[in-house]
């Protein structure tokens, strides 16, 4: 089918070219993808759907400043290569971003084509682009200005570090990434299920960050192994991505029972420490015949679908309001239904109830309704009197959300803090409070420039909670340390050793 | 160097076996020069063996600064720890992450401070005992064992003791008893002066240290939230929590730890607010259970070869 021919069709097209689906009755008991992606047919298809708008509304919405405009027009030419090229000249990771980031509120939200039916299927075609290059062996753009003589230090190896370390990368730093864990990634890789997010992909698309010449160094805990103030004597500047260290309970009683675990724990076993290979590999995991999920997140839908890979019977996911409030993606919602996890919404534990060996096997209830709407605008739910009552699980699983990673905060008293623990930055630069925000950085060129992004600073600047988010982050905090980097000397000039070596 | 390379960092320099046998008790010299300059008493690192391996808590039983290394020290009790145990001067292990935790504070005391390490717990207790004794401090340190042939440490903790006591439960050596039994007399002894306890060992031994500085039996309960005194002479443990990634991520290590003030149990991180916490206010009993959350799965996996379940540290 010709350009011409495709494109008249799919004007004509209201809905998204269909995703290829593993099916669920298959799928519930693997491991594998979930969405397994367009072939480069359905992916010209769905970018036909595109009518190249003048002013599109699309890319301001992309917190990664991809040109959707010019990616569309390449895939609509066929041109994946240049495609593919356009994308991670502003965003390394697609293949990452393509299958985590919220479209429906972004990009997808605002596209023309979604007045009358469904938006073009922006993330689809990202995804598809991403694969498209992995397969064939098309790497991004490698070029970059020699060394400026500078260094950064990443603390954090997730989303907002690699944006950061790639966007400094690419401006001539010298970038070493700090991670604690054994594996580089963060979230992505503790915290994602591979059936959602592969971790081959993770680690390719961070290889593609070491092709950029950042080094990673794992099993560094800043603050622990190396102090803050050490990497500031090293480094010319230093980008924060902690991340949401922090498991959430609910402080209600029997939360020490055994079986009750929070989400963090449950998906980094299952995820980080291969658990769901028990006994092939040493980490084990609380499979659990009936499963109770807390929450109405993206973490709430991950720890229930994979309690269902693990051979659940039953998952139920509780959550105090209705699905309209549920702040998980859309499609990870409706995947969740397919895969048979019960919903009971409007309803919240109150007390979980063991048995003689301290094992969870009740969980108590009460009934919701919804109120006026709160400070996020969304209706408040409130106690139903006297609606109590008792369900049976063996396994239940907090995800009612994570706070900020305490641990760096409090080891360096000069890094502020907002009630919720988030590091406070400003809005704009995201440059730490007091810590070279633009004027002061300016006037002292002894005062370190330090910004932050991701997780630990929640939703000040405007947009937070994903990984697409933090990753505008990066994107931010990099434009900042270089516009402050402009004028000052290298710190260090002589060749220094590796730090942790 | 390419710290990406995981491993490369932390060589195995020296290998000592402290006790013999399949379940030996093994000390390794590592050079890990970042987690040797930080460390301090009272903290520990978690360590992977291999690629798909476990992530094992140890404490860190000694520092050199100097020389780059750390002491780990682990009894052969389960296929992760054993694995650890083939591994000889030369090879590295994979991956180190410290030093974590909350550094134990150590200053000088008007009184005596009484060490406490029961089995493989002896190994934390080393550098507490050093770094009190450096300071000047008049030490009494009590160490036990089952039997002869398990105990550790004894040559390294005399020459940094004001006092050692030996005991073993079967006599074979030192002492016929438990810690607690020496305990009991120095408290009689020495009670009001002495300013500070410390014991590190198997849960019911510590259990056992709080009862008796409570003045109780062994066979009596303690329940902080009924009988928390905070006129007691000061008592600190250090708890083995089942964790997975040691920086208060998994909330796995979370123990109830009585807050006199607020008058209710807190559920605190062992692996960031611990290892160390006031014995008086540590609900033991939880504790003891959430730790066998894994039993039958130490068992699957060790008839089927692969590993060890859930390790913990010493």
């Amino acid at each position: 089918m010709d350009r011409e021919q495709a494109r008249r069709e799919a004007l004509r097209q209201k809905t998204k070219t269909p995703m290829p689906m593993q099916d669920p009755a298959v799928r519930i008991r693997n491991f594998s993808v979930v969405e397994l992606g367009y072939t480069p047919e359905l992916a010209f298809q769905e970018s036909q759907r595109c009518i190249q708008c003048k002013d599109p509304r699309c890319v301001p919405y992309c917190p990664v400043e991809i040109d959707i405009r010019a990616m569309m027009d390449a895939v609509q030419a066929g041109d994946y290569e240049t495609a593919y090229r356009i994308v991670t000249r502003s965003n390394l990771f697609p293949a990452i971003s393509g299958r985590v980031c919220p479209q429906e509120n972004q990009c997808e939200m605002v596209c023309v084509r979604g007045i009358k039916g469904e938006p073009v299927g922006i993330g689809y075609v990202e995804k598809f682009l991403a694969d498209w290059a992995r397969e064939h062996g098309v790497r991004p753009d490698a070029d970059r200005p020699a060394w400026n003589g500078k260094r950064i230090a990443v603390v954090g190896s997730g989303p907002a570090g690699m944006s950061a370390s790639a966007d400094l990368a690419r401006l001539g730093y010298k970038v070493t990434m700090y991670e604690a864990l054994h594996r580089p990634g963060g979230v992505l890789i503790y915290g994602i299920p591979e059936f959602r997010l592969p971790k081959a992909i993770v680690d390719y698309e961070i290889g593609n960050l070491r092709e950029l010449g950042v080094e990673i160094v794992l099993n560094t805990l800043v603050g622990r192994t190396i102090t803050m103030d050490e990497l500031i004597q090293q480094n010319d500047a230093i980008f924060i991505g902690t991340g949401a260290g922090l498991p959430y309970f609910m402080n209600i009683p029997g939360e020490q029972l055994s079986g009750v675990y929070s989400a963090n724990e449950y998906l980094t076993r299952a995820n980080l420490m291969e658990a769901r290979a028990f006994p092939e590999v040493p980490t084990p995991i609380h499979m659990g015949k009936i499963v109770g999920v807390v929450g109405g997140g993206n973490v709430a839908m991950d720890a229930a679908r994979v309690a269902k890979r693990l051979g659940a019977e039953r998952v139920d996911v509780i959550y105090r309001r209705t699905k309209g409030e549920m702040p998980a993606r859309v499609d990870e919602i409706h995947h969740a239904e397919e895969e048979g996890i019960e919903f009971l919404f409007l309803h919240a534990p109150v007390a979980i109830h063991g048995d003689e060996n301290g094992w969870v096997r009740e969980v108590e209830m009460i009934r919701m309704e919804l109120g006026e709407p709160d400070d996020s605008g969304r209706r408040r739910p409130v106690v139903v009197p006297d609606s109590n009552f008792r369900r049976e699980y063996d396994i239940l699983i907090m995800a009612i959300g994570q706070g900020p990673n305490p641990l760096l905060a409090k080891l360096t008293p000069y890094l502020k803090t907002n009630k919720w623990g988030q590091l406070i930055v400003d809005p704009t630069t995201l440059a730490l409070d007091g810590h070279a925000a633009p004027s002061a950085a300016a006037a002292s060129p002894d005062i370190p420039i330090l910004c932050a992004g991701g997780d630990i600073i929640g939703s000040q600047a405007g947009s937070g909670g994903t990984v697409i988010a933090a990753m505008g982050h990066g994107k931010i905090a990099a434009r900042t340390i270089h516009e402050l980097l402009a004028d000052r000397p290298p710190k260090m000039t002589a060749p220094q050793e590796s730090p942790a070596a | 160097m390419d710290c990406t390379l995981n491993g490369k960092n932390y060589a195995i320099l020296r290998r000592r076996d402290l006790t013999p046998g399949g379940d030996g008790i093994v000390e390794f010299v590592v050079s890990a020069p970042l987690i040797a300059r930080h460390a301090r008493a009272g903290q520990f690192v978690i360590v992977r063996t291999d690629e798909h391996g476990e992530r094992i808590p140890l404490t860190i039983a000694a520092y050199d600064p100097a020389e780059g290394t750390i002491h780990l020290i682990f009894q052969m009790v389960g296929h992760s720890t054993r694995r650890m145990g083939e591994l000889r001067p030369g090879d590295s292990i994979l991956d180190i992450l410290g030093p974590l935790g909350t550094p134990i504070e150590v200053r000088r005391h008007a009184g005596p401070v009484v060490c406490i390490g029961g089995g493989v717990g002896i190994a934390p207790i080393w550098p507490k005992v050093r770094e009190l004794f450096e300071l000047g401090n008049e030490v009494i340190t009590i160490i036990g064992a089952r039997s002869k042939h398990l105990l550790i440490l004894e040559e390294e903790l005399r020459g940094i003791s004001t006092v050692l006591h030996v005991t073993t439960d079967d006599g074979t050596y030192g002492r016929k008893g438990f810690v607690t039994d020496v305990l009991h007399e120095v408290l009689e002894a020495r009670g009001e002066a002495i300013a500070e306890v410390i014991a590190v060992g198997p849960l019911p031994m510590m259990e056992a240290v709080v009862k008796e500085m409570a003045g109780k039996s062994f066979r009596d309960t303690y329940e902080p939230s009924l009988e928390y005194d905070p006129r007691r002479t000061p008592l600190i443990v250090s708890l083995n929590p089942i964790m997975v990634d040691g920086t208060g991520m998994c909330g796995g290590c979370r123990v109830n730890i009585w807050n006199p003030t607020r008058g209710e149990y807190e559920a605190r991180f062992s692996c960031v607010d611990g290892p160390a916490f006031d014995g008086y206010a540590v609900d033991f009993a939880v504790l003891t259970r959430r730790n066998r959350q894994y039993i039958q799965q130490e068992k699957v996996v060790t008839e089927h070869g692969s590993g060890a379940g859930q390790e913990r540290s010493a």
